[in-house]
This record gives structure tokens, sequence and C-alpha cells, in this order.
């Protein structure tokens, strides 16, 4: 059986900046990293592989230089990795974005029965949360999202039962496999590439899926295919509260304002 | 021939070729380690056994007083040695080989050396049981029974000898008799008036039980500690003569093994060190780990790398799997997990080791195991090291940080052939809050002192100090040639460095890789810009009393001790105040070794320790040279309520505060 891993390669957000005139993301020269969210759901389906011995395949959509994060998901343990990289599938919303993860996942689920598909909850730079849902609806398999534990997997009957985390309290679901789960961060601590992983992957090979295997309709994926589009990225401007002392400089005299001004607005009491 | 001498042949042959059977059995396993060259400089070599372990400089050191009681039974031992080979030879052939037959001057003069030294030897084990029983120190395992073991031998062999020589004297065959007061002692007052019958079968008994006891002392030797008799002059003679401030690089092809999973994974040198640990225990009383009760005791490391090797070895020859695990055992033998993560690399242990043990270069490499080839680690370290692989500091801020402090500070670019120095800020100075005034600091006595100076800005990258010391030797190799290549590349030749971290690493650990750039520390450069009196001071400087912290990486991996004293005492008029343990034996704050990055969840925190050593001698100011010093003392400070009458100051502040 196969789990698949779905991963972004999104800008290193920490380093990004924006223009002030423009008011738009400079993002020349900022460095592409994996998307936080999606490490941990790389890390559940290999400790998946760990159990029971499945086949991991992590895919990504993305540009081209997406294979140095492929590869490094090699490194940690991935059997397979599939980037799907054609000047088509540019532009992509989450609906262009999820028909394209979508189709590629049904063509794996030829090579071998797909148990289930591991997205993060969110990527850092879309903040949407919409890919993972969209590809359990292509694929009509059952979503899980937001899953802080995986509690059970029955492969005879093939069920599973994962535990959400939602706001103040959590959820025990279970669901016929094969089925879209998202996690948190909290489900796991990512593991670390071992030295001769790291130097075996760099030999391996990314598969490379552009749109003459894929053969998918361009009115359906890319540009075209999006049913949104950015039209402006902007840092709002502050209309209310402050920025109290210099915390960088001074943080004592920055807390202590913090401080006041919560006894003063009955935030905190001694 | 005699019945006796007939026996005594076959006893020593017996006995000879059991010891050579044995130092055959255990050395043949050192031979499993992995090669180093340890033949280069043999001149100095040479004088390392003369000036260590014969002029016995290795026991007494470091304030080690009682270490006179060893250098006095060393010596004893040594001129023993020529009496007890001749008595073994004079029992093979009683008839051609004796001291006697020497002129009598000669001989008169080695049987009162001899029976002086005997005493000697016996007052010195005396003394060494009643350290043992009565005022024994924390850090040995005074109740050793392998201990009182060898002690007793020795004792029985020197009361054998005045038994042995009492008795002849008592028969009147000694010719020497009246130069061997207390052979002479023991056959008047002692055994004096016995019949002759008695005093012959007096001394033979005690001439077998010499003869006994002395074989059975050596062969005791290959089985006890005390084979570090045999071992620990060779070891002096193959010690590293540099300071051991680095690790040895790792070759990264596929295929490889990295770090040391199991014991013939070391080098032969580190299996012989094993080998020559006499459990004297100098480590444990220095090593801030086990002095704060965690799982690391460095001997204990050693003991059970030889144990481990001792069970391994004679498998491994014959391509056997190991019985033992070297790491994770939980058993005599094995080294936790625990231990090897405790460690901060201080060097401590090195440095008070009376016979050149390397164990932070064995503690490395098991890190390097559990790193590189099995990702098992302490779990912070994770988000540690993909901070630095991906941003180049620890705490994975946005590179671009790096150059805040520079508007304020006036900072320039380096320039090749317009600036002279390229000042490396280093993570700490450049993103830590509390470091960057360290940095403002400096600059302001660069400039004060006309240095030409400039800075690489946000493309300066982590040494990865840290990361090296905490076995991540992949990811240290890619830092250092990026960083080497950077640094060539700009056209950098000499480099000014805050952090002793920084500066060991650039000046170290960077010498593999090909760097050969002008490496000074702050605490270097701000001395000799005082004595080239390119700083003047406005004698007010308002310090207090200022007590002076060694960081390791500066003090014990480079010998600058003396540099920042003398800053201090240039600019506050007065000597700064000495803790206790200061210069090599400095107690380390806790930070080093990648330890800063690492929870300490067992025992007492080693920063406390060091803060309360610090606030004994009632300082208004600490002064440190390194900002992970300066982070644990500003910490200790808090944990003991002391922050707000004691304060933490780098040497570049205090400088700066007092300038003109």
């Amino acid at each position: 059986m196969i789990v698949v891993a779905c991963v972004k390669q999104v800008p290193d957000t920490t380093q990004v900046k924006t223009d002030p005139v423009t008011g738009t993301l400079i993002r020349e020269g900022v460095p592409f990293i994996v998307n936080p969210f999606d490490s941990p759901a790389l890390e559940e389906a290999l400790k998946l592989k760990d159990k029971y011995g499945f086949r991991v395949v992590v895919i990504s959509m993305g540009p081209p230089n997406t294979e140095v994060t492929l590869k490094k998901a090699l490194a940690l343990g991935a059997d397979d990795a599939v980037l799907l990289s054609d000047r088509v599938f540019g532009g992509a919303d989450t609906l262009a974005t999820s028909k394209v993860l979508a189709e590629a996942i049904s063509k794996l689920s030829q090579e071998d029965e797909i148990a289930a598909v591991f997205c993060g909850r969110q990527s850092i730079d879309g903040d949407t949360a919409q890919v993972g849902a969209g590809i359990a609806t292509r694929l009509g398999y059952t979503q899980l999202t937001l899953v802080d534990q995986i509690q059970e997997l029955d492969l005879p009957i093939k069920k599973v039962k994962v535990r959400r985390k939602l706001e103040g309290r959590h959820e025990v679901v279970e669901t016929p496999l094969p089925a879209l789960i998202t996690v948190v961060r909290e489900i796991n601590q990512p593991r670390y590439p071992t030295v001769p992983m790291r130097l075996m992957s760099g030999d391996s090979e990314v598969k490379l899926w552009n749109n003459s295997i894929m053969e998918l309709p361009t009115e359906l994926i890319g540009l075209e295919g999006s049913a949104t589009q950015v039209r402006k990225i902007f840092s709002p401007e502050r209309t209310e509260g402050e920025i109290l002392g210099d915390g960088e400089n001074n943080p004592d005299e920055a807390a202590r304002l913090l401080i006041d001004a919560m006894l003063q607005k009955d935030i905190i009491s001694i | 021939m005699s019945a006796n001498t007939l026996i005594f042949i076959v006893i020593f042959i017996i006995s000879i070729a059991f010891f050579g059977w044995s130092c055959y059995h255990r050395f043949r396993l050192v031979a499993l380690g992995k090669s180093d060259n340890r033949f280069k400089d043999i001149a100095k070599r040479i004088w390392s056994v003369i000036y260590y372990p014969f002029a016995q400089r290795c026991t007494i050191s470091h304030g080690y007083r009682f270490g006179i009681n060893h250098a006095i039974l060393f010596w004893a031992f040594m001129l023993l040695l020529i009496a007890n080979t001749e008595f073994l030879l004079h029992g093979l052939a009683p008839d051609y080989i004796s001291l006697s037959k020497l002129p009598a001057g000669a001989y008169h003069t080695l049987a009162w050396i001899f029976d002086i030294a005997s005493i000697i030897a016996l007052l010195a084990v005396c003394s060494a049981v009643i350290r043992r029983l009565v005022f024994p120190p924390s850090y040995i395992d005074a109740k050793s029974g392998d201990a009182f073991i060898i002690l007793g031998l020795i004792a029985t062999l020197m009361i054998a000898f005045f038994g042995m020589h009492g008795a002849e004297i008592a028969q009147g065959v000694e010719k020497a008799a009246g130069y061997m007061p207390i052979s002479a002692f023991t056959g008047t007052i002692i055994l004096g008036g016995m019949s002759a019958w008695a005093l012959e079968t007096a001394a033979n008994v005690f001439w077998w039980i010499h003869a006994i006891v002395l074989l059975a002392f050596l062969n005791y030797l290959p089985y006890s500690k005390h084979m570090h008799i045999l071992t620990s002059i060779p070891n002096c003679f193959f010690r590293s003569l540099e300071k051991v401030n680095t690790q040895p690089r790792e070759e990264f092809a596929k295929g490889n093994i990295y770090g040391v999973e199991r014991v013939d994974q070391f080098t032969w040198k580190d299996l012989f060190d094993s080998y020559s640990c006499t459990e004297c225990g100098r480590c444990v009383d220095n090593c801030p780990a086990a002095l704060t009760g965690k799982a690391l005791e460095p001997k204990e490391l050693i003991h059970n790398i030889k144990v481990n090797m001792l069970k391994n070895g004679p498998g491994f020859i014959q391509n056997k799997e190991p019985v033992l695990s070297l790491i994770g055992d939980d058993k005599e033998g094995s080294v936790s997990e625990e231990a090897i993560w405790d460690c901060t690399t201080c060097g401590a242990c090195m440095e008070v080791c009376p016979v050149f043990i390397e164990h932070v270069p064995k503690i490395v490499d098991m890190r390097r195991d559990l790193v590189e080839m099995k990702a098992k680690f302490p779990p912070e370290l994770l988000n540690f090291f993909e901070n630095i692989e991906g941003r180049s500091n620890p705490w994975g801020i946005a590179p671009e940080k790096r150059t805040a402090w520079m508007e304020e500070a006036g900072a320039k670019p380096f320039e090749a052939g317009v600036t002279e120095y390229l000042f490396y800020v280093g993570c700490a100075g450049a993103l830590d809050p509390r470091s960057r005034h360290v940095t403002v600091a400096t600059a302001k006595v660069l400039n004060a002192a006309g240095v030409s100076w400039g800075v690489l800005g946000k493309e300066e990258l982590c040494c990865g100090d840290s990361v090296r010391r905490l076995g991540n030797e992949y990811l240290f190799d890619v830092m250092a040639k990026k960083n080497v290549k950077l640094l060539k590349e700009k056209g950098v030749q000499k480099i000014i460095v805050q952090c002793p971290h920084g500066y060991n690493t650039l000046k170290n650990d960077y010498r593999q890789y090909g760097a050969d750039f002008e490496i000074i520390h702050h605490a270097e450069l701000i001395n000799s810009l005082i004595e080239q009196g390119r700083l003047k001071f406005n004698g007010n400087g308002d310090f207090g009393k200022v007590v002076f912290h060694d960081s390791c990486y500066l003090g014990r991996y480079n010998s600058i001790y003396e540099q920042p004293r003398k800053v201090i005492a240039a600019v506050t008029n007065k000597e700064p105040a000495e803790m206790e343990r200061n210069r090599e034996k400095a107690f380390c704050c806790g930070g080093g070794g990648g330890r800063m990055w690492l929870e300490e969840s067992v025992g007492d925190r080693i920063y406390v320790e060091r803060t309360e050593q610090a606030l004994k001698e009632e300082p208004d100011t600490i002064c440190t040279c390194c900002p992970y010093c300066m982070t644990m003392f500003e910490d200790g400070l808090k944990d003991k309520d002391s922050e707000d009458s004691v304060r933490v100051l780098d040497l570049a502040e205090i400088v700066a505060a007092a300038l003109e």
C-alpha cells in the first residue's frame, strides 16, 4: 500500500519583506523552505512506513527548484518523490492545485492501493487550508482535518481512527480508508536525516511529471483553471493599538510597560 | 643447583610466560583501533616522557598536593626496579649474579639507596592507605579493592625485603649491613636473639614471600587499574603534542561510517588511553557535569570503553558481532546516551589528566554516531540544527537582522585592501540583544584605538562550533567549507573575533580546511592596543570589585589567560579578583559543546554552580569574554536573586565604558 505525503515549497516568510512603495512582497533572493506544516505530514507517513512497511510517496507541485525540497524528503526516508512541474501548472489557485495533485494521486493508485494521503493543515504563504480538502473532494476520500493523533489503523477492515484538535476540545473520529488527513504540528516531532540517507538522496531521482505525462486539459489547470486570482498583496495598516517600548533593545522596560498597561485595563491583577 | 633454585626457575618461567600471555591478549586489542599517527616529532615525545612521568610533573600539578606521595612511590619504585631485577636474576643464578660482586663502594651505596627507598615506599603506602581510609577525597573510589590489593602487595614486598635482609644481617652474612639501617634494625631488634636455624628459616621464608609477591604483582598488573604502570609512560609518549582543541575531520562518501558506534571504530590511541586510566579521579574533580550530579563521569566513560574493548575485542578479532553495545546498554562497559550529551566539552578533564587521556574527542565521536548515523539526539536540537542549516544562526532569525547593530556602531562593510581587520561578529554578537551591546562596545574600542575594521554584515555565516561539538560533522563540514571560501573570496587576512567559540573554530577547526587567517580574540587585541598606548582611560571606570571568569574555549583551549586580566588591571588599576577555580582549572559556565542549546534537567544547574562560585568572591562585576558565559551568568544571577547587586560585563564593555 502507498501512503502519500503532499509537501509545498514556500518562501521563508521570516525573510520576506514588503516593498514599501508598491506594498507587494519582495520574493527575490528569499530562500525557500519546506512548508513547516508539511514536515509533520511527511513524518506521519514515514511513521506508518516504519510500522506497516507502506511505500511512502512524496509529491509536490511547484517550479523545478522544488526538487531540493523533495530530495530532503527522500533523505528522510520517502521511497519515491514526484514533482509536478510544468509551465501550464503555474499561477494555480487552490482549486487548480488540488486538481493536479488529486490527478497525480489517482495515477499513483494505479500502481498500488492508497492507504492515506497526508497534508499539512495549511501553507504558511497562502494560509488557505483548502488544498487538502480539495484533494479529498476530487478523490472522493474522507477528509480528516486538524489531526493531532492517529489512534488506530485497522488494516484488515481498512479503518482509521484519529483525534482532531479543535478549539478547546478534541474530537475522535473513525473513517474507512483511504482517507485524506491534514495534520497539525503537535502531531509529532519530525525526524532528522542521517548522513548515509542524505548522501543516498543526493543520487536518487525525483520523478518529474509534467503535463505531457499528466495529460490534463489546460482549462482545468494553472491560471486558466483557477477560480480566484491574487490582485494585490499588502501589509494591512494598523488602525488601533500601540507598540509599547522597544522590546528588542530594552525588553525589561517593554515588559514593565506591558504589565502596567494590562493592569490598567484590568486584564491582569495583582 | 639447589632444589630452591630449581623450583624458582620453574615458577619464574611460568610467571613470565603468563605475564607475556596477558600482555599479548590485552595489547593486541589496541591494534583493533583505527590508525592515528602518533610518531611525529620524536624528540618532543621523549621530552614529554622525561618531563611528565619521570619528573612526575604529571602527578604534582594543578594543586594536587597529595601527588607528591605518588612521586615518592614512583621514584622508590624506579630505584627498586634495579634491586628487584637483581633479586630475580640472583634467584635464577645465585652463584653468578649478585650486586655484592660489585666493588664495595658501589655495593654499599646501592644497598643504602635500596634500604632507604624501601622504607620510604612503605611509608608512602601507609599514607596512601590512611588517606583512603581516613580522609578520602570525593573524586576517588576510596574503598576500591583493587587499590588495597596493590597497596598490600607493595607493603608486603617491602616488609619481606626488610625481613630477608634483616635475617641475613642477623646471620652475619650481609656484607653491607652497616649501610642498611632499616634492615639492620629489623635484624638486631626484631630478629635478634633467634636461633641460627630460625634465622635461616626466616631468611628463606622472607625470600620466598618476596619472590612470590613480586611475581604475583607483575601478573596482577594487566588485570587491574595498575596497568597504568605499564601504559602511562607510553601514553605520555604518544600524547597529542598540540592542545586538543579541534576534532578530526570526516570524509563524506557513500558507504562510509561516521562516528563511533563500536569500540573498534575508535583510534588505537583512544583504546590505549583506556588502559592508561589510573582512576585517580582528577577528571571527575573538575568535570562540571560530574560535579553537578549528571550521568557523565569522565573516568567512568574511559573505564567503560576499556571494559567494552575487553568484552568485544576478542570476538572482533574473529569478525564476530559485538556482545555489548558501546552506547546505551545500561551496563558496565557501555556508555549511556545521557552521559554523552552531558559533556560541555570544557576540556577540564583533559587539562588535569596526569596521563594525557583525550576524553572530549571520544565523546564527540560517539555523538557523531548518534547524530549522523542514527539521527538520535535530544529533541531540542532538531530546531537548532534546522535553524543553523536554513538561516545560519541558532535561533533561526532572518540573516538581514545581523546588521541591526551596525548603524549605532558606525560599522562599515569589510573591503579587501582598504580595511585591515575583519570583525567577525558571530551569531550572538549580531543577533542576541544582550551580546549586541558587547559588539557595539568592541566597535567603540576599535574606533577609539584607530583600528581599521569592517564587517560582513548580513553575509556573515555561523561558524559552526556548536554543530561540530554536538557531533553533526556533516553540517559542520558544509559550513566550514562555505565560510573558508567566503573569507578567502573577500580577501580577508586578519580577523577579530569576540566569541571564544568562533575564535577557536576559525583558528583551529578551519585549519583543517586550508584556512590560514590571522585570528585574534578581542581580549588579545585590546591588551596589545593598551600596551601600544593606543587606548586612554579616564581612570574612573566604576566597576567595583571585578571577578574574572575564564571561558573554556579561550583559556584551556587556547591558553589565553593573562591578556584579559591585564586589560582589567589596566582599566581598573587593580588586579581582578579570582574565583577558587580559575585559569587552567576554571569551571565551565555550562554553555559549551552545544549545551547552550540543550535543556539541563538532571542534577544541579552548572551555570548556578559557577555563579555561586563567583558570588563567593563578593564581586560587583563579573567579567567574561564570551557570549555563552554572559548568558549563563546573567541567568545564574537571576536564579540567585542577585541581578540587581551584581552585573555581568564583557571585557569590551568594561574597556569601552572607561575610555576617555
